[in-house]
């Protein structure tokens, strides 16, 4: 079958989903749309695509991405990968957990390292990182935290526990927050020689 | 390392001519210290890829049994020694602390692997603690990734030594008013609060690593995203073959 | 008088649930595992893992570095089988930059794929006996053959566990004839190993009541619930992705798939016993078959094994997926035609075969949890990655 043709099957099955081919792969436009499709493609007697192999996020600066792998084990045939796109801040996907158990921890593993919002999942929380955790660390903005240099929280909870801590980091401290500046990882200056 | 040998009052020679005729001359150091090094149990107790190194080494070919070291209990009450195997994450290193803290004294720590004792291959995680030297103090260090059986004998025998150069009247767990629990850290939104502990770690001055390549390695040091929307031209296998092979220019 | 207790009739005893904090330290949860267990007396209740205790930033570092210098860091995914993790990322990526790989690479890689999985099956049988009680007798066992094929590794490569020994297009080192004379005692040698293993334990009542009727996972749950690997196939699933997408020479080889019938925990033990005699017959026509001589790496990539960071992939994504001892093993690349990654994802199998645990535990003892968890053989470097 030629990627022209499963388009214009799913259709006709689905009418009013707007499906584009990006290289090998189906992006479905309106992300709304995506159990759609997936239901479509996991119970219609041709493809059968019964097993989701991988989900994957992804940051390409201008939105988010979700891939999807599926594959057929009762068919053996697959990869059809299906691609959901979505903006920065409304981050918003219906989830595949009801078609798909196997989407359950890697949806929360998108979750926590994108931060796009799976809908309907039954228990959307962080998997990796602690609750309580700020950012989503896997995006292309994310900036660390420098690991050398105390901040006024650091010099208040170790003051709370009776650690003595030497003047020059209070004070390095003290004139981060008064700046009103995070303690962040700095890029390089120079890039690295070859 | 060095550690100071533990100075017998008896002459070498004497002792090895009583030895002879079946008297055994020990100071009562020397007995305390037979008896603590002999019968050193770690606790059971593996975070990463070096565990798997550490039950290699309890395991028949290298054994660790020869050492006194083999009871490896999985309670720290019961145990003298921590190994910590593999990578310390930010969200592990409490429940590391903790454990440090829960060992009756006296207690001894050696670090396996270069994720321990500095973060190793992982240093640029941002849930990647960059040595648990940052919150309680090390005994030995003992770098590799993973360090070989013989590398974790090598460090047991190290610690050995360090067992035979204490003595029973300066030790420190029969000091007066010892503080060996550390604070445990909380995780905060960005990390670890604290960052680490003053008491037992502090920075370097010149970090010749942070110099070099800035601090850590950020993501989206790129700000430009590719465009797997774009039609491709021909292709891969003649395009990819002719741009794969040509170096870059920069 | 009201009744407040009979020991006759259970139901009538009001029971509080209890709930039990599995983890991170704890001997059996086969690394830094945590499950918050609640528990009504002894029958397991709800059971929610708690993960991240490992969770080391793969993903980011590699994207943050050249494609080769990724290598190593797949030997720290799932830690006992560095050659499989090899294997799965120079697939994606000979995929994303459409590289040929030569014949006798092809089949030393095979080679080290089917000995990585002889390691990792007789260690999780171990491990598993070490979970049923049997305090580490059968690991000895193990790891006495272990090291056996961790001897060859370390003469090929130059590493006991961390291997780094594929590259995109072939492999880094010459395997030496009398290495490969090394390897065939090894499996001339295995069945009997394997028999001796067996004798022990397949019929060993013990473990055979703690291990058939527990964790039945059904076949559609398998399935939709992405299980896969051994764990799968003891469910009575046929799916092998050696037999599946005939990745690199696997189409040569005659080999059959072992499955299971009800898909407990004694299936799941006796299908990877099974496997292993089916590595040991791939093993055997690959070392009959490899070619004496020939290149290891590709004429195209041998110029990077000097300068990896010259490597640039053009503009694209691959899928590249391969049969781990744990399950599918899949790394997902996307380039942006420089030298490093734009996404690198890994879909770890021991990290989504746990998706089903409390499936699988609901309704046993809590003595059970560990022996059903020992059967998914989790590896917690793979599960956090």
């Amino acid at each position: 079958m030629t990627p022209e043709e499963i388009k214009n099957k799913i259709q006709t099955a689905l009418p009013g989903t707007a499906l584009k081919w990006v290289r090998d792969t189906l992006l479905i436009e309106n992300p709304q749309d995506l159990p759609k499709v997936a239901n479509f493609l996991k119970t219609s007697e041709e493809f059968r695509f019964d097993y989701l192999s991988s989900v994957t996020g992804a940051d390409y600066l201008q939105y988010l991405e979700a891939v999807y792998h599926l594959y057929s084990m009762e068919k053996k045939t697959g990869p059809f990968v299906l691609r959901a796109r979505v903006g920065r801040d409304q981050a918003r996907i219906p989830s595949l957990v009801p078609l798909y158990r196997g989407a359950e921890y890697q949806e929360r593993e998108a979750y926590d390292t994108y931060g796009i919002i799976f809908e309907n999942h039954p228990d959307l929380r962080r998997i990796f990182m602690w609750e309580g955790f700020e950012g989503f660390p896997m995006r292309k903005d994310y900036v660390q935290e420098d690991s050398e240099i105390l901040e006024a929280s650091d010099i208040e909870w170790l003051e709370k526990h009776q650690v003595q801590v030497p003047e020059g980091m209070k004070k390095r401290a003290e004139e981060l927050k008064k700046q009103g500046r995070r303690a962040v990882a700095e890029r390089p200056g120079q890039p690295e020689p070859q | 390392m060095a550690f100071t040998e533990n100075l017998s009052s008896v002459d070498g020679g004497l002792k090895s001519e009583l030895g002879k005729k079946g008297i055994v001359v020990a100071t009562l150091n020397e007995l305390y210290n037979w008896g603590r090094r002999s019968s050193i149990w770690p606790m059971q107790f593996g975070l990463a890829c070096c565990a798997i190194e550490m039950i290699a080494t309890a395991c028949a070919r290298y054994d660790i049994a020869r050492f006194g070291a083999e009871l490896f209990r999985p309670s720290p009450r019961q145990s003298d020694l921590m190994i910590v195997a593999g990578t310390v994450t930010k969200k592990m290193a409490p429940q590391v602390v903790r454990l440090y803290n829960q060992m009756a004294e006296p207690k001894y720590v050696i670090t396996m692997g270069a994720c321990s004792i500095a973060g190793g291959p992982f240093i640029d995680g941002y849930n990647v603690l960059r040595g648990i030297d940052r919150y309680i103090p090390i005994d030995v260090h003992l770098p590799g990734c993973p360090p070989r059986p013989e590398a974790l004998l090598y460090g047991l025998m190290e610690l050995q030594r360090k067992i035979d150069g204490q003595t029973i009247e300066k030790t420190e767990w029969y000091q007066k008013g010892l503080k060996r629990e550390y604070p445990v850290p909380e995780c905060g939104p960005h990390g670890l609060i604290p960052k680490f502990n003053p008491e037992v770690w502090a920075p370097r001055e010149v970090d010749h690593r942070k110099e070099r390549y800035g601090e850590p390695v950020l993501i989206g040091k790129k700000d430009k995203a590719p465009n797997l929307d774009a039609p491709v031209a021909a292709r891969p296998a003649a395009t990819s073959a002719s741009s794969a092979s040509q170096p870059s220019a920069s | 008088m009201e009744k407040i207790f009979s020991a006759r009739d259970p139901s009538a005893l009001n029971t509080e649930t209890l709930e039990i904090n599995f983890g991170p330290q704890h001997p059996s949860t086969h690394g830094v595992f945590r499950m918050n267990i609640v528990c009504d007396g002894e029958t397991v209740v709800s059971l929610k893992p708690v993960m991240g205790y490992l969770h080391r930033n793969h993903e980011q570092i590699a994207e943050n570095m050249s494609y080769a210098a990724s290598m190593p860091y797949t030997d720290r995914l799932d830690y006992f089988n560095s050659m499989s993790n090899n294997f799965g990322y120079s697939l994606a990526v000979e995929k994303l930059a459409n590289i040929e790989v030569p014949e006798r690479a092809q089949y030393i890689r095979v080679i080290m794929a089917e000995l990585t999985r002889l390691v990792n099956h007789v260690s999780v049988i171990g491990f598993l006996l070490n979970d049923l009680g049997a305090f580490f007798t059968p690991v000895l066992y193990a790891f006495r053959e272990r090291e056996k094929i961790l001897d060859i590794f370390e003469e090929v490569s130059g590493a006991r566990m961390m291997c780094n020994y594929f590259r995109f297009g072939g492999v880094k080192y010459e395997i030496q004839p009398h290495i490969l004379q090394r390897i065939k005692e090894i499996v001339k040698k295995f069945p009997k190993f394997l028999e001796e293993f067996e004798a022990l334990l397949s019929k060993n009542e013990i473990l055979c009541m703690r291990c058939q009727n527990v964790g039945v996972l059904p076949k559609e749950l398998a399935v939709s619930a992405s299980i896969t690997g051994p764990m799968l196939r003891a469910s009575g699933v046929d799916y092998d992705i050696r037999k599946v997408d005939k990745y690199s020479i696997y189409g040569r080889f005659k080999f059959r798939i072992p499955l299971g019938e009800k898909g407990d925990v004694y299936d799941r033990y006796y299908v990877r016993i099974l496997e292993m005699h089916e590595s040991l017959k791939i093993l055997d026509q690959a070392l009959k078959d490899i070619p004496a001589t020939g290149e290891l790496v590709s004429k195209k990539m041998a110029p990077f094994l000097k300068s990896p960071r010259n490597f640039k992939p053009p503009v694209g994504e691959a899928y590249g997926r391969v049969e781990a001892p744990k399950g599918e093993l899949g790394f997902y690349v996307v380039s942006d035609g420089t030298p490093q990654p734009w996404r690198y994802h890994v879909r770890a199998p021991s990290f989504i075969n746990l998706t089903i645990l409390e499936d699988m535990c609901l309704g046993h003892k809590i003595a059970d949890v560990i022996v059903i968890l020992g059967s998914v053989d989790i590896v917690l470097g793979e599960v956090d990655h």
